[in-house]
């Protein structure tokens, strides 16, 4: 059990059970980044796909906007402990781009414009829980949010959600990416509080 | 960087820094030391065991016990007014860390180091340019540090001596100026930022900490005057409590 911080707990917040352990309510919408905000133009952006076998899949921007697109309502919850309840997202599911890709391989290297990376596990971006998101509200999502777009694995701490997002890299073994190098968890379940290895 | 388990702390001093900041200087009889630039986590705990924890950059770094924060008070906030006005020394409380291996400074890299603080921003940034004092023949540093107001200034009487012995330090106010100052208090501008940082062929490192519109600001103006993307290193803090 932990000390007691003498005459702490008056500013106190109500407990929700929505919230993670160690995390607390934001209606504001922090922003976690590395660098400068990339800006990307939307005739230069592309996704693609690139696997252990055969030719990369990519889409342009209008290849993308072809594919079906979701609305996602779901809470958010940033390493550095603020949450966001209940925010909306329009994207592509990475169900509807892992479609066609044939891979052995069990994990990705998610790839941004301005060279960051994160790594995750193909279990965590199928199955209706990854998007390549482009609108947050019901507006085109802000470069300092990660737009044109971004992945979004809410099930996991933010930091796995990719802004500006341009591709994934299969990968055999589960290698860490930018920020797991720098400190945080290779897998990062926010009910597990896996924020540091 | 292997982070351990939760940590005891005691406060030891208690030094206040603004009107609405304040220096705590945490015995971590544990802490295994620190790089210039790290952070850590807080938890406090009431006594009928409700706990809050939150994020705070280091102000110093290297290997000993004692360890300096400094904490900004958010009006609507829950840990960092306790720490502001509440706790005083003797008191106990728990970190976890040091983090964060990217925004550090590494004092054996020769690049020059050009530091951009907006507001409490300058703990992380105070923290590099301590160690940089402690090493003579370290890489040269600038500073550029945007306050409201002289008041407002954290650190201000040690930055200034930090500027005696070699700091290449630049104020920016963006509400009040001291008379003595030449320039219009407001926004960072483009010509103030070119004017004091490195120039773009020195291929500086640079750090940028503060509010997110500060550093969001800041950092294009950096690239924009021709610093290399990859080379500008963020921390921003959401103004969250």
């Amino acid at each position: 059990m932990a000390e007691f911080t003498r005459g702490f707990g008056a500013r106190r917040r109500t407990p929700d059970p929505s919230l993670p352990p160690g995390q607390y309510l934001t209606d504001d919408f922090p922003v976690l980044s590395a660098g400068p905000t990339p800006r990307v133009p939307l005739d230069q952006w592309s996704f693609r796909i690139r696997t252990e076998k055969g030719p990369d899949t990519t889409w342009s921007w209008s290849q993308l906007m072809d594919l079906p697109i979701e609305d996602v309502h779901t809470d958010i919850h940033c390493v550095t402990r603020w949450s966001k309840l209940g925010t909306s997202w329009r994207g592509v599911s990475l169900d509807t781009l892992l479609a066609a890709v044939d891979t052995d391989f069990g994990y990705a290297m998610v790839h941004s414009y301005g060279g960051y990376t994160t790594n995750l596990s193909l279990d965590d971006l199928r199955g209706g829980k990854a998007w390549v998101a482009f609108e947050f509200d019901g507006q085109p999502l802000d470069p300092e949010h990660g737009g044109p777009a971004r992945l979004l694995v809410p099930h996991l701490y933010f930091w796995k959600s990719a802004k500006w997002v341009t591709g994934l890299t299969m990968q055999k073994h589960d290698d860490p990416g930018f920020w797991e190098q720098n400190g945080y968890h290779t897998h990062g379940d926010p009910w597990l509080e896996e924020r540091y290895w | 960087m292997i982070v351990g388990g939760w940590l005891p702390g005691l406060v030891e001093a208690v030094v206040q820094s603004t009107s609405h900041a304040r220096i705590l200087q945490v015995r971590v009889p544990d802490w295994p030391g620190n790089l210039p630039g790290q952070h850590l986590d807080i938890r406090l705990t009431a006594e009928d065991g409700y706990q809050a924890e939150r994020s705070y950059s280091i102000a110093s770094s290297g290997a000993g016990t004692l360890v300096e924060l400094a904490v900004d008070r958010v009006p609507d906030g829950e840990v960092s007014p306790y720490l502001v006005d509440d706790v005083l020394p003797g008191d106990a409380l728990e970190v976890k860390g040091p983090l964060g291996n990217y925004f550090v400074w590494d004092p054996t890299d020769p690049s020059p180091v050009q530091l951009v603080a907006g507001g409490s921003g300058i703990v992380p940034l105070l923290a590099m340019a301590r160690a940089r004092a402690r090493r003579p023949e370290a890489a040269p540093f600038r500073l550029l540090y945007s306050v409201r107001s002289a008041d407002d200034a954290m650190y201000r009487d040690e930055l200034e001596q930090l500027r005696a012995d070699g700091l290449d330090l630049t104020w920016a106010y963006t509400r009040t100026a001291p008379d003595a100052w030449a320039g219009t208090p407001g926004r960072l501008s483009a010509s103030v930022l070119a004017d004091a940082v490195w120039p773009v062929d020195r291929r500086s490192l640079a750090f940028v900490c503060g509010p997110t519109g500060f550093v969001e600001a800041s950092a294009d103006l950096l690239v924009q005057h021709g610093y290399d993307p990859a080379r500008v290193r963020t921390e921003r803090f959401g103004g969250l409590s």
